[in-house]
């Protein structure tokens, strides 16, 4: 139940946003702060969820298989890899230093 | 950092859309302003890309970020999410990285508020595509709300890279169609496909989670503003993940930045001039 409800906060808040953007009289979210603040914020998310997703359980930090897959990703992004490639790199080597114990 | 003088170092606010796959505008058809070939029997007004370009573009990002709903479905799935519950994320939220936001949340066990907080505030960044896309788009009355529903990243991309309302609208309308379908076909895929994979884990698939976020941020990282924001936000949430109930490290390192701006504005405390328009002086990038 928790997870239903909190799919329906996400799914409802996340189209008001768009509709907001879409709808919104030109010039009021234009303030120079507002859209600086707005261009940042997905960064310092987007930072935040990688390291939490890598490094721990949610709970504990923890180092692990998941490491080096992301490793791999960081490199295929570096070589200007596709978006599908990037993400494959990362679990293909998560699953093999899996398979070898790590 | 140390150059002064440059004016808004920073001003591609709601930004050239960071697109996390290479393939879209750039795409042959390129040189978007380019005079559309005289002599083909394309409709649009000269000036505006033929709507064969604007198409193929648009399918090839659609196809692209499409089948990454693959990953999201067998993440979904693998942190034990109900198939229904994973199809209606990508059906209503149809935000990609939010969705993989709640997904990690809730499978760290997050109250669900806190969790939706997290892939909300991801979220608010199409609000600001919408705004840039209303005044290319022009759509009034019962479209609108409708086309909010496929106001993200990549459609944005692809919109504001045609010129013309016309080129606008069609780049829009397919990218969005073809990643809504898309979208969902490959959730209910992975979601399907992770319950015959048994162990998601020890298939490395739940790398993917971080592996998309990383993509998605790369392209984001141009000056030092950004990597500072998002230097900071990393070393916040490794301080506060073992301190804080889950969910919340994230949003205490949404905060970095609030904060990098702020010390950027003390910095620089002409706030440049009124130039904002969002247009990318190049060159900027070596920050």
């Amino acid at each position: 139940m928790t997870v239903w409800l909190a799919i329906g906060i996400t799914a409802a808040g996340c189209y008001l946003v768009k509709l907001l953007g879409l709808s919104a009289p030109a010039g009021i979210l234009e303030r120079p702060l507002a859209k600086r603040l707005a261009a940042l914020l997905p960064v310092a998310l987007l930072a935040a969820l990688t390291a939490q997703q890598t490094f721990s359980d949610g709970r504990h930090l923890l180092l692990d298989a998941k490491a080096a897959g992301v490793a791999a990703a960081i490199v295929a992004l570096l070589l200007r890899a596709p978006f599908l490639l990037v993400v494959a790199a990362a679990v293909a080597v998560t699953a093999g230093v899996r398979a070898l114990g790590g | 950092m140390a150059e002064q003088g440059e004016q808004t170092h920073h001003a591609h606010p709601a930004g050239p859309p960071h697109r996390a796959l290479p393939a879209a505008p750039s795409a042959p058809g390129g040189g978007a302003t380019g005079a559309a070939a005289p002599g083909e029997r394309t409709t649009p007004l000269p000036g505006e890309r033929p709507d064969s370009a604007v198409i193929r573009d648009a399918l090839g990002v659609g196809v692209a970020v499409g089948l990454s709903g693959f990953a999201f479905g067998v993440t979904a799935a693998g942190a034990g999410l109900t198939l229904w519950q994973t199809c209606a994320m990508s059906l209503l939220v149809f935000t990609g990285a939010s969705q993989f936001a709640l997904v990690g949340a809730l499978a760290a066990g997050g109250n669900p508020f806190t969790a939706a907080a997290g892939a909300f505030f991801l979220g608010v960044r199409n609000a600001f595509y919408g705004l840039r896309l209303s005044a290319v788009l022009g759509y009034r009355g019962a479209v609108r709300p409708l086309a909010a529903h496929w106001v993200i990243d990549e459609t944005a991309a692809v919109t504001l890279a045609q010129s013309g309302r016309r080129g606008a609208r069609l780049g829009f309308t397919v990218t969005g169609a073809a990643l809504y379908v898309l979208w969902n076909l490959t959730t209910l895929g992975g979601a399907l496909g992770a319950g015959a994979l048994g162990d998601t884990d020890a298939w490395g698939l739940d790398a993917a989670g971080p592996a998309v976020f990383l993509a998605l941020l790369a392209p984001m990282l141009r000056t030092a503003v950004e990597r500072c924001t998002a230097g900071l936000a990393v070393l916040l949430l490794l301080v506060a993940l073992p301190l804080l109930p889950p969910g919340v490290p994230v949003l205490l390192a949404a905060l970095a930045a609030p904060a990098v701006l702020a010390v950027q504005g003390r910095r620089r405390p002409a706030p440049a001039p009124a130039r904002a328009g969002g247009h990318d002086t190049t060159g900027e990038d070596r920050a």
